[in-house]
C-alpha cells in the first residue's frame, strides 16, 4: 500500500526583501540582485506530502518545478528534506508564459512523471499572488482540486481528508484520488533537513549544471536517484501555441513605475508643541473627537 | 449581446455578498460604457428573492442556479454552471470576487475557456489596444490595471484574443454604490439538472465552522495602522490599540507586520488585504509600499509617523511626524485626552 504524489514548487525571487537595487534604472526587474528562494506556501505542500509519506510508508514524492536550470536548487532542497524524486522543467519556449500557459505546461509534465494519486502544490508564489496555477492544473489535469489546506486529517489508500482555510472559518473536506491540493501558509512548516540525506543527495545534479560544472554524468549510471531530470517543452509534449507568449492570453499593455503624486506634505519633529497643535487641529476639524 | 457577467458570491445569512454588490457596481458604470447589459450569475441554495438587493446596483438580468446542494460552495458545481452558462452567453467581461471561493473558481473557469485572467485588480478600465504584431487596434478592451512584482511597478493587462476577459478583485477595492433604486431587471431561472452532473459533487463536506466577521476595518471612520517597525518591541502592537481605542477607531497592519504574526491576516490594508477610506490613517512605521498604498489612499487625512524621512508613504501624507512611534504615540494619547475634554 503506498501513495504516488507529486509536489509542484516554485523558485522565486524574494520579494519579501526587496532592495534599492531591486529595480534597474529602466524601471525593469533586477532579477541578479534578488535571492532566489523556495516559494514559501510550496515548503508547506511538500511537508504535507511527507507527512503523508510517514504514515503511508512506501509512498513516492515527486516534486515538479518550472524555472530556469538552477531551479535545481530547490529540487536538491527538496530531497534533503525527503522528497525521493525531481523534475525541473526547462525551456526557452516557456518563458513570458502567463499563468493558463504555465499550467498547461506544468500539467503535461505531470502527466509524464506517470500514474499519480495525489498533486501537491502552494496555494501562491510570492512573486505573482495570483493563486492561479493550482486550481488551472487540476483543470488540465480533469481532476478535483481542494484549496487553502491547511492541516491533513486522515489519509488512506482510497481517500485523503483535510481542513480548509477559508477567510472566517475552516471546512472539512473529504476526496478520492486523483486530486490536486493547494496548501495554505496557515498549515504546518516544513521539516528541516535530514543529515543522512544530505549525505545521500548532496551530489544529485541536473545535465545543464552538469555541463556548466563539468560534472561527470557517468555517476547516474551507477547512482541514478543523483540525477535530477530535465525536461524541455517537447519533452513533455507541449504544443508550442499553448506555451510562452503565444500560449498566453493576458498581454501587459504597460508597465509603469509608481509615481507618487507629491501632496503637501508637512513635516513635523515630535516636539510637545507641534503634536499638542496637530491633536488640536484635527478635532477642531472634526476628523476626531 | 456580449454583456457584462458578474459572479455573486451567497454569505452565510444568505445575502449577496458586498465584494459581489461592489463588482456590480463597478460592472454597471464598464456596460454602461460598453452599452451592454449587467448580468449577475447567482449561484446557491434558497437565493431566488434576492433580486431586491441586485436591481439597485444595476443588474439587468439574473442568473439563477437554485439547488440544495449548490450551497455551501463547491468548486465542481459551481465550475459547470459557470463555464456552461458562459458558453452560451458569450459574455465579453467576467468578474469574480478576489475571495476564497472566487479565487478558487475563476482560475478554473478561466483554464477550461483558454482565458485569459488577471488577479486582484486595482482598477478596472475600458480603453482601446494597439496589437503591433497584427499592426491593427482593438477598441473597448477591459484594462485590468494591478500592482505586480513588489509593488515596484502598476502593470496594465489586456486579454486581446480571448473572451470573456476576466478578473477578480478583492473586496472594497470598487465602491458599492446604488445605481437606481426603481431599477428592475429580468430573470433567468436555469434547469440546473441540464448544468451539473452527479459527478461534480465528488468532494463531500463532512463539517463547517464558519464565524462571523469580528474585525471588520472596512468601515472604520479612524485607522492605526502599523508597520513592519511596529514588529520588532511585542508591546508594538498593543501600543496602536490604545491609540486607536481613545481615538475611536481600528487597527490596521501592513502585510509585513501580519506575516510578522503581530496581527490578524483581516486587519491587513492593501492589495492583498482591505481597502480603506477613513477620514483619518495614521500610519506608525509604515514605510509605505505600493501595496499597502493602494489600500488606503483615498484616506481624507493621512498621518505618517516615521523616522525615515524618505519613507515612500511620506510623499502622499499630509503630516509626517518625524520620529519614533514607540515615543509618539503616548504623547499623542496625552494630547489627544488632554484637548477632547
Amino acid at each position: 500500500m503506498s501513495l504516488k504524489i507529486v509536489v509542484l514548487a516554485k523558485q522565486v525571487p524574494d520579494t519579501r526583501n526587496v532592495g534599492k537595487d531591486a529595480m534597474t534604472p529602466e524601471g525593469t526587474v533586477n532579477r541578479q540582485a534578488l535571492p532566489a528562494i523556495f516559494n514559501p506556501e510550496d515548503l508547506n505542500a511538500l511537508e504535507m506530502a511527507l507527512e503523508i509519506k510517514d504514515r503511508i510508508p512506501g509512498t513516492a514524492i515527486t516534486v515538479v518545478t518550472m524555472g530556469p536550470g538552477r531551479a535545481a536548487e530547490i529540487i536538491r532542497d527538496s530531497m534533503f528534506r525527503g522528497a525521493d524524486r525531481g523534475v525541473v522543467l526547462s525551456d526557452r519556449k516557456l518563458a513570458a508564459s502567463d499563468t493558463l500557459a504555465t499550467s498547461y505546461a506544468i500539467s503535461q509534465a505531470v502527466k509524464k512523471t506517470g500514474k499519480f494519486d495525489i498533486v501537491f502544490g502552494g496555494r501562491q508564489a510570492i512573486d505573482g499572488d495570483t493563486a492561479q496555477v493550482g486550481p488551472q492544473t487540476a483543470e488540465k489535469l480533469e481532476i478535483p482540486q481542494i484549496t487553502y489546506a491547511e492541516e491533513l486529517l486522515d489519509v488512506n489508500q482510497n481517500n485523503i481528508t483535510i481542513k480548509r482555510r477559508l477567510e472566517r472559518g475552516v471546512e472539512v473536506v473529504k476526496s478520492a484520488f486523483p486530486l490536486l491540493i493547494t496548501v495554505h501558509s496557515s498549515a504546518k512548516p516544513c521539516r528541516f533537513y535530514n543529515a543522512k540525506r544530505i549525505m545521500k543527495y548532496k551530489h544529485a545534479f541536473s545535465q545543464s549544471e552538469a555541463q556548466a560544472m563539468n560534472l561527470d554524468t557517468n555517476l547516474w549510471k551507477d547512482f541514478p536517484y543523483l540525477k535530477i531530470e530535465e525536461w524541455s517543452a517537447a519533452d513533455v509534449e507541449a504544443e508550442d501555441e499553448r506555451i510562452g507568449l503565444s500560449g498566453s492570453p493576458t498581454k501587459v499593455k504597460k508597465i509603469e513605475n509608481v509615481v507618487l503624486t507629491q501632496k503637501e506634505n508637512v513635516q513635523l519633529e515630535p516636539t510637545e508643541e507641534n503634536l499638542n497643535n496637530l491633536i488640536k487641529n484635527l478635532i477642531d476639524t472634526h476628523i476626531i473627537g | 449581446m456580449n454583456n457584462v457577467f458578474v459572479y455573486c458570491e451567497i454569505t452565510e445569512e444568505n445575502h449577496i455578498a458586498d465584494v459581489s454588490l461592489e463588482l456590480i457596481s463597478k460592472a454597471r458604470k464598464l456596460a454602461n460604457e460598453l452599452k451592454v447589459k449587467v448580468e449577475a450569475v447567482v449561484v446557491g441554495n434558497n437565493v431566488e428573492n434576492l433580486e431586491e438587493s441586485l436591481y439597485p446596483y444595476g443588474v439587468d438580468i439574473i442568473n439563477y442556479a437554485e439547488d440544495k446542494r449548490l450551497f455551501p460552495y463547491q468548486t465542481l458545481p459551481h465550475f459547470s454552471i459557470v463555464t456552461k452558462l458562459i458558453k452560451e452567453k458569450e459574455p465579453q467581461i467576467a468578474l469574480f470576487g478576489a475571495t476564497s471561493v472566487g479565487r478558487d473558481l475563476a482560475p478554473r473557469v478561466a483554464s477550461f475557456l483558454r482565458c485569459g485572467l488577471t488577479a486582484d485588480c486595482t482598477s478596472l478600465e475600458i480603453g482601446n489596444y494597439e496589437d503591433k504584431k497584427e499592426g491593427k487596434i482593438i477598441d473597448n478592451l477591459l484594462y485590468q490595471i494591478r500592482p505586480a512584482f513588489g509593488g515596484n511597478i502598476i502593470a496594465t493587462i489586456v486579454n486581446p484574443n480571448t473572451r470573456p476577459q476576466m478578473a477578480t478583485v478583492r473586496e472594497g477595492v470598487m465602491k458599492k454604490e446604488v445605481y437606481d433604486s426603481k431599477h428592475k431587471g429580468e430573470i433567468n431561472r436555469l434547469d440546473v439538472s441540464k448544468y451539473v452532473n452527479d459527478s461534480d459533487f465528488c468532494i463531500e463536506i463532512l463539517e463547517r465552522h464558519i464565524e462571523q466577521q469580528k474585525i471588520n476595518i472596512k468601515g472604520a471612520q479612524i485607522i492605526v495602522c502599523g508597520g513592519y517597525g511596529m514588529a520588532s518591541k511585542p508591546e508594538g502592537f498593543k501600543l496602536l490599540h490604545e491609540l486607536a481605542e481613545v481615538l475611536g477607531g481600528e487597527v490596521g497592519a501592513t502585510r509585513a507586520a501580519v506575516d510578522a504574526g503581530m496581527t490578524e491576516h483581516e486587519r491587513q490594508v492593501g492589495q492583498t488585504g482591505v481597502t480603506v477610506r477613513p477620514k483619518l490613517y495614521i500610519g506608525c512605521g509604515v514605510s509605505g509600499a505600493v501595496q499597502h498604498r493602494a489600500g488606503m489612499q483615498e484616506s481624507s487625512k493621512i498621518i505618517n509617523i516615521n523616522t525615515d524621512v524618505n519613507a515612500p508613504l511620506n510623499t502622499i501624507a499630509d503630516y509626517t511626524i518625524i520620529g519614533d512611534a514607540f515615543e509618539v504615540i503616548p504623547k499623542l494619547i496625552q494630547y489627544y485626552k488632554k484637548n477632547s475634554k
